[in-house]
């Protein structure tokens, strides 16, 4: 446990119908700590994200971030505080290209609204495109987000993320949709580039492998509870998580 | 490929020249210019996606503001009614927007017209302000102080229009492709995305409907000072679909569009609609529905896709087109 | 105000809430099913009621009794509903489901513009009035008034019935349920194999159906004239718009709401008469943007 409390989620409740989703979440996020969340589907990890990033609103509990009481506030106003999120379902603008989906971002960050200035000629052009080279996808710049592969819109997805320069990333699913060759390679360049950013991640993941190579803390869920929370090398051995979360996912 | 810059530049010259050659177009190609405003500011809204069945409330916002002007100071001075008159078709826009641009689709549309019905009926019902449904006469202005005879001062509304025209229409263009224009873009595509980015989409789309309700007030300035008079019919429903139809006529993307669609628009309804009056609606839907299931680019995507297949490869994008037509 | 007054005012507001009823609920369940908001809807209405008072003028003057005005309303709306709906819908919508919602809104409009033409080519511009059916069933006196029996009772019962009906036929019948399954989820709708095309179909016959009843029966109450249509739309929007989209017993509600709301103001505030549908609706999407029984719906993501 390093670094101070960035984010903390305080007793959080939240039912859909008959369903839970989450039943007294306690937990705390860490700055510099990459946090992972394991657990079959329907444990809740989503909604967890969308609580955290002013999506859904609990029914109880808290969200606190850098001290401020964000629980009642609306992902836009989160976002400004320095929290990103990515998606599990990449979020872009279709008829834009790629790099227009970064310019726009820039321009969000900076408030720079600019009414006579045309989008490519923003100052931000320079960084958005390293920025699309940290994600490998310089070659597609120019092209609709539309037409690309899964795994490229999932890069511009986190790659808009990235470009609000935040403090905690939320990442849902970063490795879904991506060809199981290539999953490794794209979280080792997400890694990268949060460790050149010094953001702190959170993200949702199926993956075991990812999760043992990426994370320095590991949190399982189940039927909106955390069960087990710790080390990677030490949750990940453990007999009831192989069971129930790990089992399932082989 | 030169030629795809030339032509709009022609078609500048053409209109401009065309009063000269045949006087008798000179109002009707006034009035086009005009409506081509309102239209402009469709094309804002459409560009997030959204579509207006009220705009109209705008135009007649203005052009009773214009009225009013006109009768409170002895006549009224030119650039006063459409100082006034785009003013407070603005503000009307930003109360109006503060509650509308909470919607989207439908409700948007149909929030809107409900809007510029109500307005409708208090210009035809409050007749001792508004002059019931006879409306209100503008008379002839003065500009900059200077009193003009008819045939001048009509020469002077059409030039002076289309020199707005220009203007408005570059500076929509730009307008949509900085980058608060883009992020309105987004409202069509993801809006969820813009949220996360930090970005209010309502304000957002508030600034574009600001927009959108000045260009139509400055064309509703624009008609009414041309036709010298103002009725209930300007805020009427007919007429913010009017608005729409051309606005997806000459092209709903394209700020070229606005002004191409109305002033073909308006020459066909002023040729043709006599030999086909009991059904000129009926036309105008049959048109309607050609266009979107078959050109939904408009006239200015089928006058592109000719210039491309004229100059082969099509090298030049849609951008340069629009910005050498403007 | 009197009580006669506040009486009389009650059963205008019924009367009329009856007929707009039947036209909103028939463009909120095209809406729930389709997700299209049918301008060409106000045309459906106006159709039905120019059919059934020309039709009517004809049979009437060749002798036949009055009380036949009841079979013609029910034939009138079956056909509008079958020729007009199934084929707009076939030839028409079916090519647009995939695009964008503003276009499909302009397409809608687009049939609604050809449709007020057709109407003036068809049957001119002089007002119809055909009032059999109403005379037929005469006068009841009730708390001093007396009122036609038409209006007080057939309609709101009819009406009434429509509801029931339409309740059983979605939770009883195959068909309802089928179209129950639609508007829940299209896509599991589909993935489990259900024939989306043609609950598109019979949702748009039916819708349609609904539109011209309503205009069969307020042909006997009033003179059919141009624009009506147009009126009948925006009205009735602004019904499905406050009971929320897609709510079926929120429009019969919302429909008793504005017609009570705007009888009064014939009677209080005879100038806000046109203005208290919109009144009401902005009032009501201020407080609950997603219509008094709507539910707020938020996108995965």
């Amino acid at each position: 446990m390093t670094g101070r409390v960035l984010m903390s989620a305080q007793g959080l409740q939240i039912r859909f119908g008959g369903v839970v989703a989450a039943d007294n979440v306690n937990i705390d996020i860490h700055e510099g700590n990459n946090l992972a969340i394991i657990g079959p589907n329907g444990a809740g990890k989503t909604t967890f994200l969308n609580i955290c990033t002013g999506y859904l609103k609990p029914h109880a509990g808290r969200v606190v971030f850098d001290g401020k009481d964000v629980t009642r506030k609306s992902p836009r106003q989160i976002t400004r505080l320095g929290v990103a999120r990515a998606f599990q379902i990449p979020q872009l603008f279709t008829e834009h290209t790629a790099l227009e989906n970064l310019l726009i971002a820039a321009a969000a960050r900076d408030r720079s609204w600019k009414p006579f200035t045309a989008l490519g000629a923003i100052p931000e052009r320079e960084e958005m495109m390293h920025l699309l080279d940290m994600v490998k996808c310089t070659s597609v710049a120019d092209r609709p987000v539309s037409e690309l592969p899964e795994g490229q819109r999932k890069l511009v997805d986190i790659a808009l993320a990235l470009a609000l320069k935040p403090k905690l990333l939320f990442m849902d699913e970063p490795t879904s949709g991506v060809a199981s060759s290539e999953k490794f390679e794209v979280l080792d360049i997400v890694a990268k580039a949060l460790a050149e950013a010094q953001v702190t991640a959170v993200f949702v993941e199926h993956d075991i492998g990812i999760v043992e190579r990426f994370a320095d803390e590991v949190a399982v869920w189940n039927r909106g509870e955390i069960l087990f929370r710790g080390e990677p090398g030490e949750i990940l051995s453990h007999p009831d998580v192989i069971r129930d979360v790990i089992g399932e996912e082989v | 490929m030169a030629l795809r810059k030339i032509i709009p530049v022609l078609l500048v010259a053409l209109v401009a020249a065309l009063p000269l050659l045949a006087p008798f177009t000179q109002v009707m190609l006034t009035l086009a210019l005009a409506k081509g405003l309102a239209v402009l500011g469709i094309i804002v809204l459409l560009h997030a996606g959204q579509v207006s069945f009220g705009h109209a409330l705008f135009f007649a916002v203005a052009a009773y503001t214009a009225a009013f002007v006109g009768k409170s100071f002895a006549g009224g001075e030119l650039v006063a009614m459409m100082v006034a008159g785009t003013l407070v078709a603005a503000v009307t826009g930003l109360f109006v927007g503060l509650f509308v641009v909470r919607y989207r689709h439908i409700f948007f549309g149909m929030l809107n017209l409900a809007f510029s019905m109500i307005f409708f009926s208090f210009l035809e019902k409050f007749y001792h302000i508004t002059g019931g449904s006879d409306g209100l006469q503008v008379l002839r202005p003065s500009v900059l102080g200077i009193e003009m005879e008819r045939t001048g001062f009509e020469m002077l509304l059409f030039y002076g229009s289309l020199v707005i025209c220009l203007a408005a229409g570059w500076a929509t263009w730009a307008f949509l492709r900085s980058p608060i224009g883009n992020m309105m873009q987004t409202i069509k595509t993801n809006e969820i995305r813009l949220e996360y980015l930090g970005v209010s989409a309502r304000a957002t789309l508030l600034a574009g409907y600001v927009v959108s309700a000045a260009l139509c007030g400055l064309g509703g300035v624009l008609m009414a000072v041309a036709q010298g008079i103002v009725t209930p019919e300007y805020a009427w429903w007919i007429r913010s679909g009017e608005f729409v139809f051309i606005a997806i006529l000459g092209g709903a993307n394209s700020v070229a569009g606005a002004f191409v669609g109305s002033l073909v628009y308006e020459i066909v309804r002023t040729y043709a609609a006599a030999f086909a009056a009991d059904v000129w609606q009926m036309v105008l839907g049959v048109f309607l529905l050609a266009i979107i299931l078959f050109a939904s680019d408009g006239l200015v995507g089928m006058y592109n896709a000719l210039m491309d297949r004229l100059g082969g490869k099509g090298g030049m994008r849609t951008d340069d087109a629009r910005e050498a037509a403007e | 105000m009197n009580t006669q007054l506040f009486a009389l005012a009650i059963f205008d507001g019924v009367a009329y809430a009856a007929l707009v009823f039947l036209v909103a609920v028939g463009l909120t369940l095209i809406f729930g099913v389709l997700q299209i908001l049918n301008v060409a809807h106000g045309s459906f209405y106006a159709i039905g009621a120019y059919a059934t008072a020309s039709l009517g003028g004809m049979v009437f003057a060749a002798g036949f009794s009055p009380y036949l005005a009841f079979p013609l309303m029910l034939i009138v709306a079956v056909l509008v509903g079958i020729a007009l709906g199934g084929l707009i819908e076939q030839f028409l919508l079916k090519r647009i489901y995939v695009k964008e919602g503003a276009l499909q809104l302009l397409v809608t409009f687009a049939v609604f513009m050809i449709l007020e033409d057709v109407q003036r080519l068809v049957w001119g511009v002089q007002p119809y009035f055909e009032s059999s059916a109403l005379q037929a069933l005469g006068n009841i006196k009730v708390l001093g008034i007396t009122y036609t029996v038409y209006q007080l009772i057939v309609l709101p019962c009819i009406a009434l019935a429509v509801l029931i009906c339409l309740r059983l036929f979605l939770r009883r019948t195959l068909s309802g349920k089928l179209i129950l399954a639609v508007t829940e989820d299209r896509e599991a709708a589909t993935s489990i194999g259900i024939d989306a095309d043609r609950v598109y179909l019979l949702t748009f016959i039916v819708g349609a159906a609904l539109a011209a009843f309503g205009g069969a029966l307020a042909s006997a109450t009033t003179s059919v004239v141009p624009g009506m249509g147009a009126d009948m739309i925006v009205l009735s929007f602004a019904v499905v718009a406050t009971a929320g989209l897609g709510q079926i017993e929120g429009a019969a509600l919302t429909a008793l709401l504005i017609g009570l709301g705007r009888s009064f103001a014939v009677y209080l505030m005879p100038e806000l008469q046109v203005l208290v549908p919109y009144l009401i609706m902005l009032l009501v999407l201020l407080v609950r943007p997603q219509g008094l029984f709507g539910i707020a719906q938020a996108r995965k993501i």
